[in-house]
């Protein structure tokens, strides 16, 4: 197990890398403390399978350093780092027996064939594939096979870190949601540091204590499940998380009051000085629909189970508000905000506000 | 669910069946017809029955080409097989090297198989050929028209040139095909170069392996052209093999009977060989 520092590390995959926008990794720092667990977030291209691979060493970043407890392994080969990786599809071994999938990466590293059993029969047993060890790999379907997979990745108890790149893209969600807490099991039990990349935002927020969002190259916040959904940093992280995302719209500000077209909200405090474009963001979870407020022209319900959706149009601008299962949309409907869910972004990113 | 049945369906296959028909089974028929008789010209024919095959069987002259064909063939898989697997483990697999590799590959194959063997046959020459003349000039006694060994040596040079080419580019194939993320894995579990060969690209190529193999085997069992062009055959009968005896025997001598009775025994071998390896590979994917 190992504290991971990423230091100052930027990565283009292009020779001479010029402007920002050759990079795609512009810039990360940031230190995945040991026996973490951590979701790196974002829609794809975001950089963050090019960030796990840099942990690993499968990719050797243009810029900065990467420490291992402090020991400095950004030239180590990912041999030397001694990390677990699992991939998005399946990797096996089509010519071996399942067992000898899961003691490949052991024998590879002259661990003594005792050990390998012992350990390979745990992990055989963890992944429930225990029936299935004398079976050659090949025939087995996407879900099992993703599982050996993931056994080889679990199988060495001694890595520095275990990483993550979208593991459960293949297997079906029932699955999905078993792996998934085997996987949070697996981390109370043994405290391994765990980087688990993704852009499923339910799988992200449900296995990680740390939730580090990324965008565009670069990370944007990082924070509990409960920060990111209470005060995103910056208007993408609003719009990424949560569904339906965060209702954003540019506002003006006079202390205490926001005004949007001829209207005027009330905010929880006077916003610091922020330059740029101004917006309010605030989550449908926090939008009140009822008799008094401001007035609103509902263009669609969409009632998705648990609760509604409400999509309406505010100041000509599209709102969309959550309401319970058995709440009824009244004759004329009128919205307010509820204080508590008022975010202030000054060029997208969020400002602070005063008493 | 019930199958509907119409035989209408066999007009359709018909315009095959007729062109098979003419360019093989006709033909081949006609093989059998004269494998069983015994002419003396004017078009006059007598009943041999199994005759032509019982002195065929029976003769050493074409027990020895097919021994000359099995070690022949033998030699050249286990040159092509190996050597066309390190190329195409050692060729780029992107940037501009690419295409000029696949290029470079591809020559031997475009060249028609006689040319083939006249470029040899010239290049092998110890008074005017490139390397006949400086492999003599090196003081090794090379000669291809008058030693039997130097003959044998120069075909397996010339077919390993030749055909090497067509292992390669199927191995190669094989190879592109593997997803990066099998060699990401492969140095996270720590495995070394031998183990990637052995446990990813070896089981990936496989299947083009066991093609190239059947393709080489029977190409280089049925081989006529190049050795007929740089050898004749000779010297003596040291570099004859069964399609070399058997163009001598019907177009040399015109003896159509013996010369149809060996193209059977020829066609059976190599249908049966054919067969065998079908029926391993199958086998073999049925396993899976």
């Amino acid at each position: 197990m190992a504290r991971i520092d990423v230091n100052h590390v930027r990565h283009s995959y292009l020779p001479n890398p010029r402007t920002d926008a050759d990079f795609a990794l512009r810039e990360v720092h940031h230190t995945f403390e040991d026996g973490g667990a951590y979701a790196l977030l974002g829609p794809s291209g975001c950089g963050k399978t090019t960030l796990l691979n840099i942990i690993s060493g499968l990719l050797h970043p243009s810029h900065g350093q990467l420490l291992f407890n402090g020991r400095d392994v950004t030239k180590l080969s990912t041999q030397e780092r001694n990390i677990a990786q699992v991939f998005q599809f399946p990797v096996i071994y089509d010519t071996m027996t399942v067992y000898d999938n899961l003691a490949f990466p052991l024998r590879n590293r002259g661990v003594p064939e005792a050990d390998v059993d012992r350990k390979v029969r745990e992990t055989l047993e963890m992944i429930d594939l225990a029936s299935w060890a004398k079976k050659k790999a090949r025939g087995l379907t996407a879900d099992q096979k993703q599982k050996i997979s993931l056994g080889r990745g679990l199988v060495r108890s001694d890595v520095n870190a275990i990483l993550f790149d979208e593991p459960l893209t293949v297997i079906d969600p029932h699955m999905k949601w078993v792996l998934r807490s085997q996987l949070k099991q697996l981390h109370r039990r043994f405290g391994y540091t765990m980087v688990y990349v993704t852009h499923d935002q339910t799988e992200a927020l449900t296995f990680a204590d740390q939730v580090v969002v990324m965008y565009d190259g670069g990370i944007v916040q990082i924070g509990t499940p409960a920060e990111l959904f209470e005060r995103p940093r910056h208007t993408f992280v609003g719009y990424f998380i949560g569904s339906p995302g965060m209702n954003v719209m540019p506002v003006a500000i006079d202390g205490k009051t926001a005004t949007l077209g001829s209207q005027r909200i009330e905010l929880p405090g006077a916003p610091k000085a922020g330059s740029g474009a101004i917006e309010l963001g605030i989550r449908p979870e926090y939008v009140r629909l009822g008799r008094d407020g401001m007035a609103v022209s509902i263009s669609k319900v969409e009632d998705v189970g648990r609760h509604k959706v409400v999509r309406a149009k505010l100041e000509g601008r599209d709102i969309a508000a959550v309401i319970g299962e058995d709440e009824t949309v009244p004759a004329e409907p009128k919205v307010r905000f509820d204080p508590a869910g008022i975010n202030i972004y000054a060029d997208s990113w969020r400002v602070e506000m005063g008493a | 669910m019930e199958k509907t049945w119409n035989n209408k369906a066999w007009f359709l296959v018909l315009p095959v069946l007729v062109l098979v028909a003419f360019s093989a089974v006709i033909p081949l028929m006609t093989v059998v017809n004269y494998s069983v008789q015994d002419t003396f010209g004017n078009n006059v024919f007598f009943w041999a029955g199994t005759e032509w095959f019982e002195e065929l069987l029976s003769s050493s002259r074409f027990w020895e080409a097919m021994v000359r064909n099995l070690i022949f063939s033998f030699i050249i898989l286990a040159i092509e097989v190996p050597l066309g697997i390190f190329i195409a483990l050692n060729m780029p697999k992107k940037g501009w090297g690419v295409p000029v590799c696949l290029v470079l590959m591809a020559l031997p194959l475009l060249i028609p198989w006689n040319v083939v063997g006249t470029i040899w046959q010239v290049f092998g020459r110890n008074d005017i050929g490139l390397l006949g003349y400086y492999i003599n000039a090196l003081g090794i006694d090379y000669n291809y028209v008058q030693d039997p060994f130097d003959a044998w040596v120069t075909i397996i040079i010339m077919d390993v040139w030749h055909w090497t080419s067509l292992v390669v580019l199927l191995c190669y194939a094989g190879l592109v095909s593997i997803p990066d993320a099998f060699y990401q894995a492969a140095k996270i579990d720590g495995a070394s170069r031998w183990a990637v060969f052995r446990y990813i690209q070896l089981p990936k190529m496989q299947r083009v392996l066991l093609i190239a193999v059947l393709l080489r085997f029977m190409d280089s069992f049925m081989i006529y052209t190049e050795p007929f062009v740089v050898t004749g055959g000779g010297p003596g009968n040291s570099t004859t093999f069964l399609s070399i005896d058997l163009v001598k025997t019907a177009l040399g001598q015109f003896d159509l009977g013996p010369a149809a009775a060996m193209s059977l025994v020829y066609f059976l071998i190599i249908l049966l060989l054919s067969w065998v390896f079908y029926t391993v590979m199958t086998n073999y994917d049925a396993e899976r």
